[in-house]
Order: C-alpha cells, then sequence, then structure tokens
C-alpha cells in the first residue's frame, strides 16, 4: 500500500510540475473565455456608422427608410444610378442601394454597391428592408391592411414540464448540456487514456519496468500510474470549475449592462426578432437554466467521469504494455479500444436529440459507451427521462466493467511490460490472460 | 551455509522450456556466476530469483526459508541487463524514489544518497535530469541505485556493458567491495574473462538445463587437458624432442606447448628434458580458461558452437516467452 503511494505520488507529481500541465491547465478555460467575452466586445465596439444612399427608379418607396441603428438612409431623387454609381463614395456614403423599375409580383434587379463587403449586419438589415417594403406593396394591391394582419398573428411560447412532479425543462438546454457532457468525457477519456498508455510506453522503452518490477507487484505499477493520473485530471477539473466559479462572480464587475445589451442587440440583428422578443427569450432561458438538476448533472459527471477513465485506462495501459519500440505499432493496438469509444460519441449525438429511445438506453447500459450516452441523458431529467432503476443499472454494470477491464489488463501488463523485441498481437495478449502467472 | 538454494526449478511457456529442472546453491557472501548463451534461460532464471516470476514448478530458499517476494525483495538488489531509468526525473529523486520503493525510509535513503553519491563524485548531479546525463554516467547512477538499500543479494545483469575502462573498474571494485562485507552477488555474463577474473563460483545453463556449476578453480581442474608451455634457452633439437612422455601440440619461440601422455607425469617431461640437457627457463601448466569450458560444453550439448562466445557486449534483443 506504501509503495502504491509512492508510484501515485511520482505520477502525480512529475505530471503536475511540468510545464504543460500549466499550460493546458490556463490555456482551456482562456480559450473558452476568449470564446465567450470576444463577440461581446466585438458587439460592444463595431459601431460603425453606414451612410448608405438609394436611388429608387420605381418611386415605389420614396421616404420609406427610416434610420435603422447605425445605419442611416439617404433617398435621393432625380439621381442616376449610371453616374452615381461611381461617385457616391466622394459625397460620403458608404454605399449605394439601387432599386430598378419593378414589377411587384416578380420583383429583381435590386442592387447594392460598395467598395467594402457591407457586411452580415448590413446585409441582412438591406435584405429585411427591401423585403418588408414589397411585402407592404402586395398587402396593399390585395387590400389587406398591414396593421390587422399584425394584430392576429401568433406568437406564444409552449411550456414544456417533463417528470411526475413536472420539473420545467427545455430540450434545447437539455440538448446543449447533455451534449457538452458527453463530449467533455469523450475527450478525457481519449485524453488521460492516451496519457496512461504513452506512461506506460515510457516505462517500457526506457527499459525503468524491470527494475521497477523487480522492487513492487507489476499491478501496482499499473495501478498507481492509472490513480496518479486521474488525479491529475480531478485536480485540473477542480482548477477549472474554480476558475469558472471566480470569473462568474468577476465578470459582471467588468463588462457593463451597456455591453449586455449590445450583445442581445447583436442577437437580435442577426435573427431578425424583435428586440422585446429576444430579451424575453433570454429571461426564459436564464430561468430554464436555473431549473436544470445541476446537482445530479455534476455529481454523475463526476462518477461516469472516474468509472470511465478507470474502464478504459486500464486498457490503454495494457496497450502500452504491449508496444514496443516501433510507435506506429501502438496506433493498430489502440484501434480496439478508441473504436467502442468512437461508436460511443457517435450513439451519444444520437442519443441527445431522442434521450429515451432504445439506442439511447442502450447505449446508456452498457458500459462501454455509458459514460458518454448517460452523460446525454441526464440532464433532460432524473427520474423523468432517466428513470433510477436505469441510473443504478449504468452505475453498477460500469463498476463491473472496470474491475474486469482492470483485472484483465493487469494480467495482460505483466506479460506485456517485460516482453521485448516481439511483435504482439491482441489475439496473443488475449491468451495471457487465462494463464497463471 | 547458502543464501540461495534452487531446488528443481521448472519454467516452461507456450513454445519452449526456459527453466527445465535446474538445481544449485549460491553460499551467503560469494560472487556467483551465471553463465550460459543467449536463451539459455539465465533471465527467466533471474526472474524467478527475483520474484518477478513464480516458477512453475520447484523450490526457491532464500536464507533457509521458501523464497517470499513480498518481503524478500527488499533484501535483493537487481540490476537488470535491460535497465532504464525515468528519463525526465533528476538523478537524486529517482535514486530516492528506487531507494523508496525498496522500502527505505526517505531520510535513511538520503543519507545513503550522500554516501554513495560522495564516494562517487556524482554529488553535481543531484539535481540533473536523467537525459542529460551520457550512458556511462546512467549506468554509474543505475548502478547505485541497486546497491543503494544494501541488500544482501545483489543481481547483477551485464554490469560492464557501455562502460568505459575507466567506470567498469571502479563497479568492479565495488562488487569486490561489497562481496568483502558479506553481500552476495550473482553476476549473470557472457564475457568469460570478466568470469575468471571476478567469480568465485558459477553455474553453466543452455537450453534451460544446468551443465555443470562448481567453483572456478575445480572446473578448471576438471577440464584441464594436461597441457604444458615450457620455455627453453636453447630450442631443442629434433631428436632431443623424441619420447613417448608427451606430445607437440604447438612450437614458438623458444618454447612448445605439449600434451602429456596417459600414464606420465609431469616430472616425466621435465627429466626428459633434463637428462637431454636441454636449458629450461619456465614450465608452466596450462589450464583451460573458462571461455574454452564454455565453448566446449554448450558445444558438446547442441553440435555447434555458441553464439555467445564471441565477446561483444552488444544487447542483442530477447523475448522472455
Amino acid at each position: 500500500m506504501n509503495k502504491i503511494w509512492l508510484i501515485i505520488k511520482r505520477e502525480f507529481i512529475t505530471r503536475v510540475r511540468k510545464r504543460s500541465f500549466l499550460i493546458v491547465t490556463l490555456l482551456v478555460p482562456l480559450f473558452f473565455a476568449a470564446m465567450i467575452v470576444v463577440p461581446i466586445l466585438i458587439a460592444t465596439n463595431s459601431k460603425e456608422e453606414k451612410r448608405i444612399a438609394v436611388i429608387d427608379d420605381s418611386h415605389l418607396f420614396m421616404n420609406r427608410f427610416p434610420d435603422d441603428k447605425g445605419v442611416y438612409y439617404k433617398y435621393l431623387e432625380n439621381t442616376s444610378v449610371d453616374s452615381f454609381q461611381h461617385k457616391y463614395a466622394e459625397y460620403g456614403y458608404s454605399g449605394l442601394l439601387y432599386i430598378p423599375q419593378l414589377d411587384i409580383e416578380r420583383p429583381s434587379g435590386v442592387t447594392y454597391y460598395s467598395d467594402a463587403q457591407p457586411g452580415l449586419s448590413v446585409e441582412s438589415k438591406l435584405t429585411r428592408r427591401i423585403n418588408d417594403l414589397i411585402e407592404e406593396e402586395r398587402l396593399k394591391k390585395a387590400n389587406i391592411d398591414a396593421a390587422q394582419l399584425k394584430a392576429a398573428k401568433a406568437d406564444i411560447s409552449i411550456e414544456f414540464r417533463t417528470g411526475n412532479e413536472g420539473q420545467k425543462g427545455s430540450a434545447a438546454v437539455a440538448y446543449g448540456v447533455g451534449y457538452a457532457s458527453g463530449f467533455i468525457i469523450y475527450i478525457i477519456l481519449m485524453f488521460f487514456g492516451m496519457s496512461v498508455m504513452r506512461g506506460v510506453m515510457e516505462e517500457k522503452v526506457s527499459r525503468i519496468a524491470e527494475v521497477m518490477i523487480s522492487s513492487v507487484k507489476p499491478f501496482q505499477l499499473m495501478m498507481g500510474k492509472i490513480i496518479g493520473i486521474a488525479a491529475v485530471g480531478l485536480l485540473q477539473f477542480l482548477i477549472w470549475v474554480a476558475l469558472i466559479v471566480s470569473v462568474q462572480l468577476i465578470l459582471p464587475l467588468f463588462i457593463s449592462g451597456d455591453a449586455v445589451a449590445a450583445m442581445n442587440e447583436g442577437n437580435t440583428m442577426m435573427q431578425g426578432g424583435s428586440n422585446a422578443a429576444m430579451v424575453e427569450a433570454i429571461e426564459k432561458i436564464q430561468f430554464v437554466v436555473g431549473s436544470v438538476n445541476w446537482t445530479a448533472v455534476i455529481s454523475c459527471f463526476v462518477f461516469y467521469f472516474l468509472g470511465g477513465y478507470l474502464f478504459y485506462s486500464a486498457l490503454f495501459a495494457a496497450v502500452g504494455s504491449l508496444v514496443n519500440e516501433d510507435p506506429t505499432d501502438a496506433q493498430a493496438l489502440t484501434f480496439p479500444i478508441t473504436l467502442p469509444i468512437i461508436i460511443g460519441i457517435m450513439v451519444m449525438i444520437s442519443s441527445v436529440q431522442n434521450p429515451s429511445g432504445p439506442v439511447a438506453f442502450w447505449g446508456s447500459i452498457i458500459p462501454f459507451t455509458s459514460p458518454m450516452v448517460m452523460m446525454a441523458r441526464i440532464p433532460y431529467g432524473v427520474p423523468g427521462t432517466v428513470p433510477y432503476w436505469q441510473l443504478a443499472l449504468s452505475m453498477s454494470l460500469l463498476i463491473v466493467g472496470f474491475l474486469f477491464t482492470t483485472w484483465m489488463a493487469g494480467k495482460i501488463y505483466r506479460t506485456g511490460i517485460l516482453m521485448y523485441g516481439k511483435k504482439i498481437t491482441w489475439k496473443e495478449a488475449l491468451k495471457w490472460v487465462s494463464r497463471k502467472a | 551455509m547458502n543464501l540461495i538454494e534452487i531446488k528443481h526449478l521448472y519454467k516452461h511457456y507456450a513454445t519452449h522450456k526456459a527453466v527445465d529442472d535446474i538445481s544449485f546453491s549460491i553460499p551467503k557472501g560469494s560472487i556467483f556466476g551465471l553463465l550460459g548463451p543467449n536463451g539459455a534461460g539465465k533471465t527467466t532464471l533471474l526472474r524467478m530469483i527475483t520474484g518477478i516470476f513464480y516458477p512453475d514448478k520447484g523450490e526457491i530458499l532464500f536464507n533457509g526459508r521458501p523464497f517470499d517476494p513480498q518481503t524478500d525483495i527488499h533484501s535483493i538488489g537487481y540490476m537488470p541487463e535491460e535497465r532504464g531509468l525515468y528519463k525526465k526525473m533528476k538523478v537524486g529523486e529517482q535514486a530516492l524514489y528506487l531507494a523508496q520503493l525498496k522500502g527505505m525510509s526517505e531520510r535513511d535513503a538520503k543519507d545513503k544518497i550522500k554516501y554513495w553519491f560522495d564516494k562517487f563524485e556524482i554529488n553535481s548531479w543531484y539535481n540533473k535530469k536523467v537525459e542529460e546525463l551520457s550512458k556511462g554516467m546512467q549506468q554509474k547512477v543505475q548502478f547505485i541505485s541497486t546497491i543503494m538499500h544494501s541488500p544482501d543479494l545483489l543481481i547483477l545483469d551485464e554490469p560492464f556493458s557501455g562502460l568505459d575502462p575507466i567506470n567498469a573498474n571502479l563497479i568492479k571494485q565495488e562488487i569486490f567491495d561489497l562481496s568483502k562485507n558479506g553481500t552476495t552477488i550473482i553476476f549473470s555474463t557472457h564475457r568469460m574473462e570478466q568470469v575468471e577474473e571476478i567469480c568465485d563460483r558459477i553455474v553453466l545453463v543452455n537450453q534451460g538445463k544446468k551443465l555443470l556449476d562448481g567453483e572456478v578453480k575445480q572446473i578448471k581442474q576438471d577440464f584441464k587437458q594436461h597441457l604444458f608451455r615450457i620455455g627453453f634457452g636453447v630450442m631443442p633439437n629434433f631428436a632431443q624432442v623424441a619420447t613417448h612422455h608427451f606430445s607437440i601440440i604447438k612450437q614458438e619461440q623458444l618454447a612448445y606447448t605439449v600434451k602429456l601422455t596417459e600414464g606420465s607425469t609431469n616430472n616425466d617431461i621435465l627429466d626428459h628434458f633434463i637428462r637431454h640437457n636441454v636449458p629450461i627457463t619456465s614450465f608452466q601448466e596450462i589450464l583451460p580458461s573458462i571461455n574454452e569450458v564454455f565453448i566446449q560444453q554448450v558445444t558438446s550439448m547442441t553440435g555447434e558452437p555458441p553464439q555467445a562466445a564471441n565477446i561483444d557486449d552488444s544487447q542483442p534483443a530477447y523475448s522472455s516467452n
């Protein structure tokens, strides 16, 4: 026990002391923070003004170009497009919108001239404005009162409640949380699994393995490495959680309400809804996010993170012990292990869309895929979407599963770690499992 | 008193018998040579003695008691032929780690590290990473790591491979010192000249079987060919060497190597030359080298000379299966 502790300590300390640990631990949240902050900053700072000249040969839309946020229209009369399309810049316009003689039923030929690409928001504003105008003309032609039509339009939202207690939930939020958790588990399995494999390979190739094995049991050496790396992963995870929490506490101090409003505005521009509707939607999301059972999600996440890691890392360790000097061996040998993980992520993607279907059910029960697939289902609600018995079955099978893979990998590892100069296949390695020491 | 007694040890793999009914004992405090060509089963044997493998059958007694890997590995220091260190780890930390894994407390280990690092004059390496050291320097660190916990039994598998003569000598001296202080040493090699120089006793294995074992001196006596080298002041003429007591094997400048005829004695040879008035400057019995015994024994078993007899210290890949 003392020895395995020494091994865990060494694995943990050598990894945490590495510069790459610090870099990854700090860069990953920085990356995510940048993904959130940069769009806000862009939305805040891109208050560039555009003055657009309008030449309307159809004479239908005179003075029906009210100024839009940041975009100012100037309706020019008695100006020829042929001459002005080369001169608008001299008059201080950023662009020229030209509307030819229009057949209201089949409008075509509306053109926007500018030096630079007008940008997505200007494009969508122009398109919307022209479409609105043509719609109005058509309504007028059909003798429909525009105001009446607007009043008749419905815009309600349905409240979705799931489970016996009528948990309030939103499929979109559950989808997002489920997808993200499943995907993070996938990355953890791959990243830390490979890390275990590389560690074992290093011990084998540098020939330290035999020196070690003369002091400790192979199983202690393998488990020490697996647990040590798990501790590194948990530490990293805890640092990230701490960072996220502190950023959430600090962020509001830096980003003023102005910027948040600007971001809302940005979204509004893109999606074309009215501002009020957008604000309402954001409020709704905030409400729903609050209603997700975070305790269940986070505790299950830690369980499936550790369970899945233990399940697969032992197998990765076994592969590492089979590899000889030739690193290309590793690719062929890891394939049978990465395959179920990749199948798992595909099942996860389909399950997150249909969390109660048979694919989702079986995927979340079988230990090969359950860490990813179950995490995709849990945000939809426990026990609403995932009954307690399914969760219990999945968790017990995962525990049985990792005990089994660890036992099996230990057998392979013990033989493989001391075997040099020979290419070993999985078929051979599996024979060792049934052999005694 | 024997530190190790090996009784009818077997270890069979799917395709071949790595160790097939081998018995021998190693007296306490001796330097014991384990010899054999590549693939003879030396490594498997050592791995069983170090508790890495369990024998299929047979018994290993350690200090008179059945070998218990749990506790007895703390009394063993093993430097395998395929040795290595954690390349990214600092030299001092690595030595500390390996010593602690052998059951030493951190404080004892640090004291020992200081002692040995001083003795080998490598204190300045303490904070260097292993990968920054040359191969010979790494060997030194490896050797210190192996003996730091003062093992009763020290197992060295080809300890001199990759060492320059100065460092090889340093380690050789250390082996003698340890032996003087009561450490039993198993020395596995196929460098035969080292065996004669270092070992008290040897066991020779081939194809999983024991060919012979015993004291080095005794083995040389047992396998002597009754050859003598005689040096002369003046070379004897043809008539002066005609006798039934010996036949001439080799002629050199002012010397003959002769083989004694059965039934004759050493003195018959001397007597013969004295009677012929040939001035003798030296007379010496030629004992077989362990290398010759080795080649002869292995060849008579397999019918072809062993590949291990060629003297090179390259480390061929081997397989334990």
